[in-house]
């Protein structure tokens, strides 16, 4: 299964999307969460996923890296395919993807280890076996922490601050190499000067990797970001509160001319 | 009016009556007298371990130095003398039982630990938890016949029957077997805790960056539990050594000095219960020997309490 998608990353040179999802739904305790959801994503790009409270952004974002697998009671129906090989299958090794796809998460999460274990982590149990000196330090200079940590690698990844802590959690997900970043609300705690550092740095990183980050923070969706999609309640049952994906495009082109009255609303603030 | 009214009352609402103010004075009164009285007692515990401890080595017949580094202790032999009174047999049984106990119980109440916080379903955990409390309820003289009609027996059969070791029917790999069995549930269920107080968004990061359940339990929420865990055993380990039914019956009287686990050997505690049910005298030589012992093992807790300290220091990971 590794070999298949070692093999097909040269598709991405011939702009296939790197993640396609076709009837995508999601189930927590039998209770749908998020109902046929189609969308694909630009390799190379960074992706914006908007959208109110509970619409299902996370899920949706959870699916691309099997990270719904660890929630008993979560069941995900439907294909995705990443680089055209379906991940939503039992045959396919969840570990083995994870190493292939990063996670930045809401709140930062460094291991109470040093900043050098921490960027090492993945490596390490992913058996690298060239020069891992060199690799943090390419993270870490990736991620744009390396001039702030180089003279203390040693202490602890807990005693940087929020910022750079989030930094320092996505120069540990580039350690691992991968080639698909998810990103889930990686600036809403952070200040406004952070937040623009990391916004800077996406930018950086897309000529490298692609991003899909979930952002309640309509500006950042409009400045960093190249598709966005606006995902919702749907409105016909709003009841169960089952999530849609209501609208996907350009984002200059969502944010200046949506089609849909739901998307303007929510991008001019009008949506409750 | 209406609001005015009202408001007066709420008003002397903040006002505490006699009554109440002289009751909150007796409750914390009776709290304050709860602890006086805690605190009384172990000085008073103290005090008299003390003075007879004193009592003890001012007698002629035992030296503090001989005690401290003798291998004999016979102190119920007809002519006391110091070359009598050394106490390293006791403390080597002690730790011989206590280190068998821990070489048992260390791995397998980790494992325990790690499968059931990182591994076993919320619905396992419920029903495992729970028998590990019983378990750790159960008196010890009940273990010490588990450790006599089961435990020693299957020793002879292995050691005796298939090596051709000599095996004595006391012994301290029986005994150290059992309170191993005993402190397993403690050490499961302390270390247990202390993993799922690991916040879940650590382990979510390490399952983001490929790591498998194994590496996730080993590498991130072992580590990071590291403190809890290491007072689970040092908990564990100074209840193996102040353990003192189960090793009275299955290790013997034999005060040994060896390292040989086969043979019988006698722990400080399981002397202390020798002495009590004979009728030594009080004031007598052999009345006072089990303060000293009964020192000797405060000591040798406190040094443990010291230790993990230090290790403590030394490894945590904080988290928050
Ligand atoms: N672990 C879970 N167990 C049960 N239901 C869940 C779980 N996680 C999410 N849900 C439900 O799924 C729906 C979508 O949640 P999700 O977290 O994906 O929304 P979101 O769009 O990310 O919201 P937010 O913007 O607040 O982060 C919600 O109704 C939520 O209650
Ligand atoms: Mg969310």
């Amino acid at each position: 299964m590794e070999n298949n998608i070692r093999d097909t990353h040269l598709k991405n040179q011939s702009k296939e999307p790197i993640i396609e999802t076709k009837g995508l739904s999601v189930f927590y305790n039998n209770r749908l969460a998020i109902r046929d959801i189609n969308i694909a994503i630009e390799p190379n790009k960074i992706t914006a996923i908007i959208g109110p409270s509970g619409c299902g952004k996370s899920t949706l974002l959870r699916t691309f890296n099997r990270m719904n697998d660890l929630i008993p009671g979560a069941r995900v129906e439907g294909k995705i395919l990443y680089n055209g090989i379906d991940i939503n299958q039992k045959a396919l090794d969840p570990v083995g993807l994870r190493r292939h796809i990063g996670m930045v998460f809401q709140k930062p999460n460094p291991f109470p280890k040093s900043i050098y274990d921490n960027v090492a982590f993945g490596p390490r149990i992913n058996h690298y076996t060239g020069n891992m000196d060199e690799l943090v330090e390419t993270s870490l200079r990736q991620a744009a922490l390396w001039d702030e940590v180089k003279d203390k690698l040693k202490e602890s990844g807990l005693a940087l601050s929020g910022g750079q802590q989030q930094r320092l959690c996505i120069a540990r997900a580039l350690a691992t190499q991968p080639d698909l970043i998810l990103m889930d609300e990686p600036a809403s705690a952070l200040d406004p000067v952070a937040t623009q550092r990391i916004e800077e740095l996406m930018i950086e990183l897309k000529e490298k990797y692609t991003i899909i980050i979930v952002t309640h923070n309509m500006q950042q969706a409009g400045r960093a970001s190249d598709n966005t999609a606006f995902m919702s309640l749907d409105r016909e049952n709003i009841e169960a509160r089952i999530g849609i994906l209501v609208e996907y495009g350009k984002t200059e082109q969502l944010f200046t001319n949506p089609r849909n009255k739901e998307t303007e609303d929510y991008i001019t603030g009008r949506f409750g | 009016m209406q609001a005015k009214k009202s408001g007066q009352s709420e008003h002397s609402k903040l006002l505490l009556s006699e009554d109440s103010r002289r009751r909150e004075g007796l409750i914390a009164f009776i709290f304050k007298a709860a602890a006086v009285l805690t605190i009384l007692v172990t000085i008073g515990i103290i005090v008299s371990l003390l003075s007879e401890t004193i009592g003890f080595f001012a007698r002629p017949e035992v030296s503090l130095w001989k005690f401290l580094t003798g291998t004999r202790w016979q102190p119920l032999s007809s002519k006391p003398s110091p070359e009598n009174f050394g106490i390293l047999p006791l403390v080597g049984g002690t730790l011989l039982v206590a280190g068998v106990a821990a070489l048992l119980a260390v791995p397998v109440g980790l494992g325990t630990a790690i499968f059931l916080s990182e591994y076993a379903t919320e619905k396992l955990r419920k029903i495992i938890k729970p028998v590990l409390e019983i378990l750790a309820g159960v008196p010890s003289v009940v273990y010490g016949f588990f450790a006599i009609s089961f435990i020693t027996p299957i020793i002879k059969t292995v050691f005796e029957g298939w090596l051709g070791l000599k095996v004595m029917y006391f012994n301290a790999l029986s005994a150290g077997l059992v309170v191993g069995i005993m402190i397993i549930p403690m050490i499961a269920s302390v270390s247990e805790d202390a993993m799922r107080a690991v916040p879940r968004s650590l382990r979510e990061g390490a399952f983001a960056l490929g790591a498998t359940r194994f590496e996730v339990a080993i590498k991130v929420v072992t580590p990071a539990a590291l403190s809890g865990i290491v007072a689970a055993f040092i908990l564990a380990i100074s209840r193996a050594i102040g353990e003192t039914m189960a090793v009275s019956i299955a290790a013997g009287s034999t005060p040994n000095m060896t390292l040989n686990p086969l043979k019988s050997v006698q722990t400080l505690t399981a002397f202390i219960v020798q002495v009590s049910f004979g009728d030594a005298a009080a004031g007598s030589i052999n009345s006072q020997s089990i303060y000293a012992v009964g020192m000797t093992l405060f000591v040798m807790t406190f040094v443990m309490n010291l230790i993990s300290d230090l290790v403590l220091r030394k490894f945590r990971e904080v988290y928050e």
